[in-house]
């Protein structure tokens, strides 16, 4: 089997080799199996060209039967002696026909769904990252007691939860307990809550909302339940989640009900340590200026 | 694989098959040349002509030096495999369907279809495939035997058991075993609901794979007439081969002819289908004809197979390395 590519073909001066063309000479094959072949001849003007060709030459070892050999000196007969090229009646085919897999595909696809099931039926999210949250709660734990001792510095100290906020400047005070407040009047004034006219959803989302950023990767809606609830009562926790990997994105949105909770919240969670990663709250922009 | 396209035939072929060695292929179409070709790369040697009507099977002898085919034309003939040139005619007054060469090649034995009131028969002639072209010897005048058989086509017949036997398939899903001496039936089962449209024997002899409308195809012990696997396919099964080299059943076929153009070209279901043989599941699929596959075939090597289409075309393919190499369980 033989792939010939011509590599170039160069005029040669006349004067060089006059009339006489020198002789055809073949080189190889090489011990990388190419052989050179290399030819002058005359064009139609006459001019001299060197010709150099180099193919790979690939043996191909087939065992076949001897008799096979004497069947391929057989004489065409009958339609086959007067067929030609133009009658095209044996064609390669250009394109490539994959020998296609038919049960492979149904494995993969019904493996890819009993792990979804698996995952599903197997509780929650956490037991996936069980070993993980195991390994990040063992660190908590190592904090804590190094806290009780004494040892941990202040920066890393954890949150009061029942810390007293200071009064800041033009705030009101929460609602007296037991009296009903409607939600549209809630908080009015603290901070300017949206307009009369936006839709309670609106309104719900951006009222004294939280931007929580540098959350670890695992942390669950749950979670973060659990981290701000204490504060106060939370009107939504909305965590970004990359509809791709299904991982959250670290960064999540929490909305208290009272601005004063917030303020709170922020004040003893913006530094706090969680999980392996320093959290950062602040009041989150409201959704214009957010761009 | 870039398969070889064939195109000898204007009509719906009606089998491919393989000489001994695998490096011949002969195919039988609706039209009225069978057609010689180098298996390897699909150069025609040459065309067999004389026949008046669409050829049904053929049979290639052992040394590949004669043939036989049997044809609607009334007729099966013998041929002088490399030349073409037709030896001997054996002349009947029914349509001829399928023929088979016994072991050791001194019988042939042929069916005839239903016509004019006669029922379809089973007919043995003597045959002396090494006589002299032209001294007469080459077939007997007259059938040493002929036997009717029930009401249905005969579609594929079959030696076994040291010539004793005679193995046939029969509309109706019907698989029969006969007596070769006396023409008495020993054992018959329905092991299809439709018809049997193709049965190939495996390797060794002992079972056989038929293809049936019913929508499958089964490997059948020629001895018990017992259901040993079952393959379905969800498409008429015009042909079925079992790989002499891998665990693989090949079966071809798809909607009937005449639905082809009501429908989208993906619901014909054209494939060149293949099935574990064991675990009877379809692992792979090779694409490529338009119309239903009528025939198929393995290459005795087992390395690359022919199939013959409504459509009129043979493609031959030659697997990939990745076939020999994959895995499937």
């Amino acid at each position: 089997m033989a792939r010939a590519k011509i590599r170039w073909a160069d005029t040669l001066d006349e004067e060089e080799f006059g009339e006489a063309l020198p002789p055809t000479t073949i080189k190889g094959p090489d011990s990388h199996g190419v052989k050179t072949v290399t030819e002058y001849y005359r064009n139609e003007k006459g001019d001299a060209i060197k010709k150099v060709t180099k193919s790979k030459v690939v043996q191909v070892e087939k065992k076949v039967y001897k008799v096979t050999e004497e069947r391929r000196q057989w004489q065409r007969f009958g339609k086959a002696a007067t067929e030609t090229v133009q009658d095209s009646v044996t064609v390669q085919q250009k394109e490539d026909i994959p020998f296609e897999r038919v049960r492979q595909l149904k494995a993969t696809q019904q493996e890819k769904k009993m792990d979804m099931q698996a995952a599903m039926q197997s509780a929650d999210k956490s037991t996936i990252v069980g070993s993980l949250k195991d390994m990040l709660y063992k660190r908590r734990m190592e904090r804590e007691l190094l806290r009780a001792k004494g040892l941990l510095a202040d920066a890393e100290r954890p949150p009061e939860e029942d810390g007293q906020p200071g009064k800041p400047a033009g705030l009101p005070s929460a609602p007296k307990p037991g009296s009903y407040v409607p939600p549209s009047v809630r908080n009015r004034g603290a901070g300017g809550g949206g307009g009369e006219g936006d839709s309670m959803q609106q309104r719900r989302r951006d009222e004294n909302s939280l931007r929580v950023t540098n959350l670890s990767e695992d942390v669950s809606e749950a979670d973060l339940q659990e981290l701000f609830r204490p504060f106060g009562p939370i009107s939504r926790v909305f965590l970004a989640v990359d509809r791709t990997t299904g991982e959250n994105r670290g960064f999540a949105f929490v909305n208290y009900v009272y601005r004063e909770d917030a303020e709170r919240a922020i004040r003893n969670l913006n530094g706090y340590g969680y999980d392996n990663l320093i959290l950062h709250v602040e009041w989150a922009a409201p959704r214009a200026e957010r761009g | 694989m870039r398969p070889y396209l064939l195109k000898g035939h204007e009509r719906p072929l009606t089998q491919v098959k393989y000489n001994r060695e695998g490096d011949l292929m002969i195919s039988c179409a609706k039209n009225l040349y069978p057609c010689l070709w180098m298996a390897d790369d699909g150069t025609r040697i040459g065309t067999y002509e004389g026949h008046n009507g669409a050829v049904w099977t053929c049979e290639i002898s052992m040394d590949s030096q004669r043939l036989i085919t049997s044809s609607a034309d009334q007729t099966v003939r013998i041929w002088d495999l490399p030349t073409g040139k037709e030896l001997h005619q054996i002349k009947m007054n029914e349509p001829c369907r399928a023929c088979a060469l016994s072991i050791g090649e001194k019988l042939l034995a042929f069916t005839t279809d239903s016509f004019m009131g006669i029922p379809p028969q089973i007919h043995i002639v003597d045959v002396d495939l090494q006589a002299e072209p032209g001294s007469g010897q080459i077939a007997g005048d007259k059938p040493r035997l002929t036997f009717d058989a029930p009401k249905g086509r005969i579609t594929r017949i079959g030696w076994v058991e040291q010539n004793k036997v005679l193995l046939t398939s029969h509309d109706g899903g019907f698989v029969r075993r006969w007596d070769a001496e006396t023409g008495e039936l020993l054992e018959e089962a329905q092991v299809h609901e439709d018809a049997i449209q193709d049965m190939q024997f495996s390797q060794d002899g002992s079972y056989v794979v038929t293809a049936s409308l019913d929508k499958t195809a089964k490997l059948v012990d020629v001895c018990t007439l017992e259901v040993l696997k079952t393959y379905k396919t969800g498409r008429f099964v015009q042909s079925a081969a079992i790989s002499p080299l891998m665990d693989h059943v090949l079966a071809g076929g798809g909607q009937d002819a005449s639905q082809v153009t009501t429908t989208a070209a993906k619901a014909g279901g054209f494939e060149a289908r293949f099935f574990h043989k064991i675990y009877q599941e379809e692992f792979g699929n090779v694409r490529g004809h338009f119309g239903p596959i009528n025939s198929v075939a393995f290459a005795p090597d087992g390395r690359s197979f022919a199939t013959g289409g409504e459509d009129g075309y043979v493609r031959i393919h030659h697997f990939d390395m990745e076939y020999f190499s994959a895995k499937y369980v």
